[in-house]
Parts: C-alpha cells; sequence; structure tokens
C-alpha cells in the first residue's frame, strides 16, 4: 500500500512540473479542467458500482450516514473552535 | 452546490447499476479504478501547477495567515478523533482519514476507497459533501459566534471556490484572500495527508 501511495504522491508532483512548465495556457488549462470533472465522475461512478454490489454497505447505508454525519459535526465543531482561538488572538482588530 | 450534486448523481447512478447487477460481471471483477486514480491525481497535479493565481497568492501571503489552514487541519484531526469515541465502528485513524477531507469529498473519497475500504470511502464522501452543504447554511451563525475566520474553518478546502461567496458575505471582502489561500493549501495537502493517516494510524 505504502507503494501505491508513493506512486500516486510521484504521479501528483510529476502532474505540477508539468504545469508549471504549461504554464498560463487557457485552453490547455480548460481541457485539464474537463478532463479533471471526467475521472472524477467516473471514480465516484466505480465508487458507486463497488457499493451496490457490496451488501455490507447496503445493508448498513443508515449507519453509514450517521456515522459520517457525527465526523462531520466533530470536523466542524473542532475547526471552529481552533478559528475562534486563531481569530481572537492574531486576528481581531483591537 | 451543483456540483456536488453532480457528482452525487454519478454515484447514485453507480450504485443503481451495482443494485441492479446491470453490468456484466467481467466489468465489475476487473480493478481499474486505480488507473483512473493515478489519472486524476495526475491531472489535478497540472491543475495545480498551472494555476499561476494560486502560486501568486501563497508568495505573497504574511506568516499569520499560515496560522489558519493549521487551525483548520488541527480542529478538524482533533475533533473528529473525540467524536470517533461515539462510534464503535471507526477508529480513531479511520476518522482522521475522513477529517483529513476538509471538505474535499471527491479527492478524499477516491483516495479512501482505493487505500481502505469501500465502507470508509462512502463516509468520507458523506461526510465532506454534509461539511461543504453545512457551510454554505449555516456559515452566518457560525461567523457570529466563532469570529470571522469560521465559515473559512468550516469551508475547508472548499473555502477556495464553492464557499467563497458565501464567506465573503459574511466576514467581509478582506476575508477572500485568506479563504482562497486556507483552500489552497488544504486542498493540495488533502492527497498528501489522508493517505499517510491510513498508513501509519
Amino acid at each position: 500500500m505504502l507503494t501505491d501511495i508513493i506512486i500516486v504522491l510521484a504521479i501528483m508532483i510529476l502532474g505540477i512540473g508539468i504545469g508549471l512548465i504549461i504554464g498560463n495556457k487557457p485552453k490547455i488549462i480548460k481541457i485539464i479542467g474537463a478532463l479533471t470533472s471526467f475521472s472524477i465522475f467516473l471514480l465516484l461512478f466505480i465508487l458507486g458500482i463497488g457499493v451496490g454490489t457490496n451488501d455490507k454497505i447496503i445493508n448498513n447505508l443508515h449507519s453509514i450516514g450517521i456515522q459520517a454525519l457525527v465526523l462531520t459535526i466533530g470536523a466542524v465543531l473542532g475547526s471552529l473552535i481552533c478559528a475562534y482561538f486563531t481569530y481572537n488572538l492574531f486576528f481581531k482588530k483591537k | 452546490m451543483k456540483g456536488s450534486l453532480i457528482i452525487l448523481s454519478f454515484f447514485v447512478l453507480g450504485l443503481i447499476f451495482g443494485l441492479t447487477r446491470f453490468l456484466p460481471e467481467s466489468l465489475l471483477e476487473s480493478d481499474f479504478s486505480i488507473y483512473a486514480l493515478y489519472l486524476l491525481m495526475f491531472l489535478v497535479g497540472i491543475g495545480i501547477g498551472t494555476d499561476r493565481s494560486s502560486w501568486k497568492v501563497i508568495r505573497e501571503i504574511n506568516i499569520k495567515i499560515v496560522l489558519v489552514p493549521i487551525s483548520v487541519i488541527v480542529g478538524s484531526l482533533l475533533g473528529v478523533s473525540a467524536f470517533s469515541a461515539l462510534l464503535s465502528d471507526i477508529s480513531i485513524g479511520e476518522a482522521m482519514a475522513v477529517g483529513a477531507g476538509f471538505g474535499y469529498y471527491s479527492l478524499s473519497s477516491v483516495m479512501i476507497t482505493e487505500f481502505h475500504s469501500d465502507t470508509l470511502g462512502v463516509i468520507a464522501l458523506l461526510s465532506n459533501i454534509i461539511r461543504e452543504i453545512l457551510t454554505l447554511l449555516v456559515t452566518p451563525l457560525f461567523v457570529k459566534y466563532f469570529g470571522k475566520l469560521a465559515g473559512i474553518a468550516s469551508g475547508g478546502a472548499t473555502a477556495m471556490d464553492t464557499t467563497l461567496p458565501i464567506i465573503v458575505r459574511y466576514s467581509g471582502k478582506e476575508y477572500a484572500i485568506i479563504a482562497v489561500f486556507s483552500g489552497i493549501v488544504l486542498t493540495i495537502l488533502v492527497p498528501v495527508i489522508v493517505p499517510l493517516i491510513l498508513e501509519f494510524l
């Protein structure tokens, strides 16, 4: 798995390098954006198929939804509390 | 919001195809999603590289602003860790991987699916979409009680695009640049932090 992660990150860094070389070419950037959306749609479609054929997930969809909601509340609340302190200590104009 | 609906509809379409076993068995068995992920990461990289305005924003920023994405990272990870105690099926590491999506639901769910499991991938997808929707709906209250960085913190990676208008509306124009900066930093860090958490926790 670690090798997979390294491959994925190396591919992204390669992309950043190529992107920096390409620079500001609106036409190419537009095509890249469309391809990015396409591959996201494809991957989410594949995830949907994986979930649909996985009885363990389908039978637990209710509890999966609740878990997602609980984790979201945790993430947002934690961020808000940290942001509150950062704002009052460093950003608020006295 | 429109983007998340489109993405959700592709997910639901796949779900229906899977549920009805509408596709040939061979296609269901073959696992080409890792190659699709390679393609996506390559494109995301090019997107980051060609985005000159992002690089400019990062270069012109002062040190204080770096504290904003750090607050979001620390707050998100501590928050999900604490709340994972309420969930018997989720370990702290799994909760942190979901939280490290920072609202970037497409990439985080895909990576978690690939490197961990479909179940956690779905949780990440839902959780991070809820985060975006929550930010769009409740930012006025967040700002009132948690200060002007609240919308940026709640929005996470989405603060640079989908939730930016609502943040600017309730925190003011002078917070736009901070929102974009924080969003960019978190967007770049999602594909780094999520796999690291999955590998080591």
